[in-house]
């Protein structure tokens, strides 16, 4: 889809924010660069505490205190978002960037009916008039597979079941034709079933309007049937990074090998489920070297030792592993 | 309307007694605000209908009764009856008004408390929790004072010591609201903050707001009837309940007692009856008891 001379959409470098709290600073974000072209589905991937949600948040200027963004640009169409003053900010959130939420349950005011909460973004973010936004919302809600959508501007969030809240979420996202959209865990909340269905609609949505989208989530699964490439972190740091297919046929990076394994295998019930041994470390006071290597198989002195960096490795992987595994050998 | 009455709220409302009970003690007393002074046949403040030789009547029924004067009559003539319908409109827009200020200001300073934290939200609590730690009344005392009497002095002190509980309630459910994924979801539409405060969380945050309100017209009769006990309340042109029984108050010893007695009672039936409901409204308005 994307090739190499589309102009890139974001350019994040060096993206570091830290949390000042009490008990010692946290370095959820620490020094995380990726890159977006038009019309590209990026998968952010990592456990909980990963730092993926503040990556998404940072993008949109919404850390709160005692967050802050210390460093690093992040450029959409060139323009460095960190820079921008909090009113640009306003005009940016909604109209060029939007963002899905993880439970649909709660992200839409149980007060105001869907309609109401629909026309806020349009009436925010362009001059159309009453009608003309009307049946922009509308068309929208027929989009994202939701019948009788007339009638339908009229009810409130309780009314929905989930799958059908999110898919308002969804179409609330895509109102104002926003160039990139942020999608905080979309299906989590989900059941199974549901879950299909939406990442359809969302891929099919986004193709149509060409925008690209940073979908965050810890699932492996999900990613795969969505994203060009995918980005991993852990601790606050990019450990791989690279095409879809690559990455999850043959990862380079040993946490990457580990999250791929611990999917489950319908088809081999027998074999105990794979997992990662151990927890993330204490994310306010990293050890030196490597932030994976107590729960690496393949850690060797040198992990301990010195921190690796992000390194170009077979395809289109780069990987910060001082070890990175080779294809068909399991860690 | 219709739909009003197959509610839930209204079948619970015809199944408590303690709601029909205070709902009625309550409209009784706004009838009686609204059209009693139009029935009694004396203004008690208009100076030309009162005659001296009428003082001290006793209620009807006692010797010496006038069936003029069917709950007795006060120092200066004054028909109690009418005294009571006339004092609880005083009292009643006293409770009201000053609720209504209170609420406003104590909705607004919760609501930026809790949404904008930090050193606003420190000062703004502080302050709420200073006031706190003194018995309301005194802080009434002290203020009017210092401002003097009236009114509209009374108001002042009423809201001065009534903001405070909404402002906690206020701040209270404004930073569970702010947790809420679609305030996030409104700040990434990229909505200015008065703009989400006004439309995503002030009416989430309203509901315990409706109980606090209904009692507090009733704490605040009550201490406007205390602060014209203690004579620094409304001027004796304009005497509400609580100036009414401060007016007995010095020959309820020598047997009358009937100047200072009913508007007690009047006094004590309002604020019972606003209680009733507003418990009534607590339990039907709190999820977490349902």
């Amino acid at each position: 889809m994307a090739g190499k001379a589309q102009p890139k959409l974001l350019e994040v470098r060096d993206l570091r924010t830290y949390f000042h709290t009490f008990a010692g600073t946290v370095r959820a974000v620490n020094g995380v660069s990726f890159d977006i072209a038009a019309g590209e589905v990026m998968g952010l991937v990592g456990e909980s505490g990963g730092g993926k949600s503040v990556v998404g948040f940072s993008i949109l200027g919404l850390i709160d205190s005692p967050g802050k963004i210390e460093g690093g640009e992040i450029r959409l169409n060139g323009e460095d978002l960190v820079k921008a003053g909090e009113a640009r900010l306003r005009e940016i959130r909604g109209r060029e960037i939007s963002m899905v939420f993880q439970d649909p349950m709660t992200s839409l005011n149980p007060l105001h009916s869907i309609g109401r909460q629909m026309d806020e973004v349009l009436r925010l973010h362009s001059d159309l008039d009453v009608k003309t936004r009307h049946a922009a919302c509308v068309e929208m809600l027929e989009n994202v597979g939701i019948s009788r959508a007339e009638e339908r501007l009229k009810a409130y969030p309780h009314q929905f079941s989930g799958g059908m809240r999110q898919r308002v979420v969804i179409a609330i996202a895509l109102l104002a034709r926003p160039r990139l959209i942020i999608a905080d865990e979309p299906t989590t909340a989900l059941d199974v079933t549901i879950q299909s269905q939406i990442l359809k609609l969302m891929r099919r949505q986004i193709a149509k309007k060409g925008a690209s989208m940073i979908l965050v989530t810890h699932d492996l699964a999900v990613v795969s049937e969505m994203a060009n490439h995918i980005t991993v972190l852990y601790c606050g740091n990019v450990v791989e990074r690279g095409r879809t297919r690559e990455l999850i046929e043959a990862p380079a990076h040993p946490y990457t090998r580990g999250l791929i394994d611990s999917i489950p295998d319908l088809s081999n019930r027998h074999e105990r489920l794979q997992q990662i041994p151990g927890t993330v470390p204490d994310i306010r006071n990293l050890p030196k070297g490597c932030n994976f290597r107590d729960r690496c198989p393949r850690a060797q002195a040198l992990c301990g030792e010195v921190e690796p960096s992000l390194t170009a490795q077979r395809g289109s992987l780069s990987a910060a592993c001082h070890f990175p595994l080779r294809p068909g050998k399991r860690a | 309307m219709t739909a009003f009455f197959q509610s839930e709220f209204f079948y619970n409302y015809r199944r408590s007694s303690s709601a029909m009970i205070g709902s009625a003690l309550m409209a009784s007393f706004a009838l009686a605000v609204l059209v009693g002074p139009f029935l009694v046949s004396q203004n008690p403040y208009d100076i030309a209908a009162l005659d001296l030789m009428d003082s001290y009547k006793p209620p009807f029924w006692l010797e010496g009764g006038d069936p003029r004067f069917w709950l007795g009559t006060d120092g200066q003539g004054r028909d109690v009856w009418a005294s009571i319908l006339y004092g609880a409109r005083i009292s009643l827009f006293i409770g009201l008004v000053a609720m209504v200020a209170s609420c406003a200001i104590g909705t607004l300073l919760g609501l930026v408390a809790g949404f904008y934290g930090g050193l606003v939200d420190s000062v703004i609590m502080r302050i709420a929790d200073i006031q706190l730690s003194f018995p309301s009344i005194l802080i009434a005392l002290f203020l009017m004072s210092a401002v003097g009497t009236g009114i509209d002095k009374v108001l002042i002190a009423l809201t001065a010591v009534g903001w405070v509980v909404y402002a906690r309630t206020v701040r209270g459910s404004t930073l569970s609201e702010i947790e809420k994924e679609y305030v996030q979801a409104a700040r990434v539409a990229g909505l200015p903050n008065s703009k989400i405060i006004r439309k995503h969380v002030l009416p989430n945050v309203l509901t315990p707001l409706i109980v606090i309100a209904t009692i507090q017209v009733g704490t605040f009769v009550l201490i406007e009837a205390s602060l014209s006990f203690l004579g620094v309340g409304v001027p004796i042109t304009q005497p509400s309940l609580g100036l009414l029984i401060k007016n007995g108050f010095d020959v309820l010893f020598s047997g009358l007692w009937w100047t200072s007695v009913f508007p007690g009672v009047a006094i004590m039936m309002l604020v019972f009856g606003i209680n009733l409901f507003g418990d009534f409204l607590r339990d039907e308005l709190n999820p977490r008891l349902k």
